[in-house]
């Protein structure tokens, strides 16, 4: 029999600290659906998710219900989308459409994997495939796109660079009307994961099996009221308490993940350990920072403290399962994290602070709106210091960031539900055109020779 | 398969007659039981065997749920691998 504090504890997790399972994710392999033209490619990509993912949704609200905790998204990642359609990148969009009414049909939230992955060089088929990618987001409501610009093997591919600050300009100019959205379901990334559960940023990997089951846990709330327990405890206490919190978080993950992959007829993938945030207060990684002793996020000490917490919770999560991988790590993405949201509204963080920060946790400039005149220069310069940081330092980052149309620095944008909202932060005004103009590859670092 | 349900609330008389009866009713069998009063609220919990319920786990969760509501206690069911992944190493 369990004790009553273990098991009220854990109730508490889930009715008060807002302790989910942020997103059950089914990666799904789409290289059995090659066919000869986009027609029938697509047909086969719709009938192959739709039959795979078919009770998805269905198993997660059982799980939901007997192990007493909610299940927020359904998601479904599949292979990068322009290997499957290299032979006729222009009618790409053809498998998108297919995609987001398998998505609709399926009831689920998200489906990710409308990528390509260009770090060393890009094919024409693939720049054919990526110049589709603003119209397909402008027209598809659940499916979302990601491009892997760089690696710390290869370098970063600066012509690929280039062209994403043009896509991230026109997508945003195509959904003008909804300040931007389509920008929210693009990810730019550098050492971009194969089994990564949460969005935008979603694929299934090459090199994964034909369907797997990748859970992204979450619980910042959970984190933020154990360290109100503890609050003149020294920087030790504060990590370890940490790491016992992340352990039981990713234990749950795990149990949800394991459970799942078998109801679905699926192989367990791996758990995400990353602390993933809600527009909802306690439930905020900013909040945990500045629990930790920050007057607010954003000021002097933020770096440490995202450090310390980003790698607490891996060791509090290692243990707790058995195969852990995606990002892993603290997201911190500004409109979806009500601490970062009020932060970046009194003015107290700024873009230079968030680029720091992404040089420690996982994953990058991450759901920030900047004013609508941003250059696609700008935009890409920015991609590239992001992807210097991931190379160099053998991680993930990525840019995420919206351009919203007609809108300059105090306005804000507001996307509704999880995406949250955000105030429009101030860029650099000086260029960078001259250097993102030269194109090429910034080769890898020396670091990376390591056979 | 077991599972455990918690039944927390002010305290008043006949909440475990409610909970057990209603239990009872579907062919659902207390093995273990412990309760105590905390600062004026009862907290209960019991580990449960359905094995023979007439219902799936989840449904039994759900209506105990709406129990809870109407006697005026919060009722949770749980799948007992829960609490077994979160606290036991």
């Amino acid at each position: 029999m369990f004790n009553y504090s273990d098991v009220l504890e854990t109730i508490n997790m889930v009715e008060r600290e807002h302790l989910d399972i942020r997103t059950v994710t089914m990666g799904i392999s789409l290289l059995p659906c090659i066919r000869e033209n986009a027609k029938k490619t697509a047909d086969a990509v719709y009938d192959r998710v739709c039959a795979k993912a078919k009770d998805i949704v269905k198993v997660a609200g059982e799980l939901s219900a007997e192990y007493g905790i909610p299940i927020v998204n359904k998601r479904v990642s599949v292979t990068p989308v322009s290997l499957i359609t290299a032979a006729f990148p222009e009618d790409a969009a053809l498998v998108a459409e297919a995609l987001d009414r398998a998505a609709s049909e399926l009831n689920i939230d998200f489906l990710g994997g409308y990528s390509a992955l260009v770090h060393k060089g890009m094919a024409d088929y693939e720049k054919a495939f990526i110049n589709t990618i603003p119209e397909v987001l402008a027209n598809t409501q659940k499916l979302c796109s990601s491009v892997n610009v760089g690696s710390s093997k290869s370098g970063i591919n600066m012509d690929a660079v280039k062209l994403m600050g043009e896509i991230v300009k026109k997508t945003a100019a195509l959904t003008a009307d909804r300040d931007g959205f389509g920008c929210a379901k693009l990810v730019v990334f550098c050492n971009a994961v194969e089994d990564n559960p949460f969005m935008a940023g979603a694929f299934h990997g090459v090199g994964e099996k034909d369907v797997v089951i990748n859970v992204g846990v979450s619980g910042p709330g959970v984190v933020e009221h154990a360290l109100k327990a503890i609050p003149d405890a020294d920087l030790a206490e504060v990590a370890e308490m940490i790491k016992r919190t992340a352990f039981k978080i990713t234990r749950a993950g795990q149990l949800i993940a394991t459970e799942a992959a078998k109801r679905l007829n699926a192989s367990f993938g791996i758990v995400d350990l990353s602390l993933a945030p809600t527009p909802a207060r306690g439930d905020s990684v900013a909040q945990i920072l500045e629990e930790m002793g920050l007057e607010s996020v954003g000021t002097h000490g933020t770096t440490a403290c995202l450090a310390m917490l980003n790698d607490a919770v891996k060791k509090g999560g290692v243990m707790a399962s058995s195969r852990v991988g995606g990002l892993s790590g603290a997201f911190i993405p500004v409109s979806e994290d009500i601490g970062m949201i009020e932060a970046a509204e009194r003015g107290d963080i700024n873009l230079d602070k968030l680029e720091a920060m992404t040089a420690v946790c996982s994953v990058g400039l991450d759901m920030i709106a900047i004013p609508g005149d941003t250059s696609a220069a700008t935009i890409s310069a920015m991609i590239a210091d992001e992807a210097a940081i991931g190379m160099i330092n053998n991680k993930t980052t990525a840019v995420r960031v919206i351009p919203a149309p007609g809108k300059t620095v105090g306005d804000s944008v507001n996307f509704g539900g999880l995406l949250g909202r955000a105030p429009i932060m101030p860029v650099h005004d000086k260029s960078s055109i001259k250097f993102i103009s030269r194109g090429g590859l910034i080769p890898a670092p020396i670091h990376s020779n390591k056979n | 398969m077991r599972a455990v349900v918690t039944v927390v609330g002010k305290d008043k008389t006949g909440i475990i007659s409610k909970v057990s009866t209603f239990l009872a009713e579907r062919d659902v069998n207390i093995v273990d039981i412990s309760q105590t009063i905390m600062q004026e609220y009862f907290a209960m919990i019991m580990m449960l065997d359905l094995s023979s319920a007439k219902e799936k786990l989840s449904e039994i969760a759900e209506e105990c749920r709406l129990l809870g509501e109407q006697i005026g206690m919060s009722i949770h069911v749980q799948h007992e691998d829960i609490f077994n992944a979160m606290h036991s190493v």
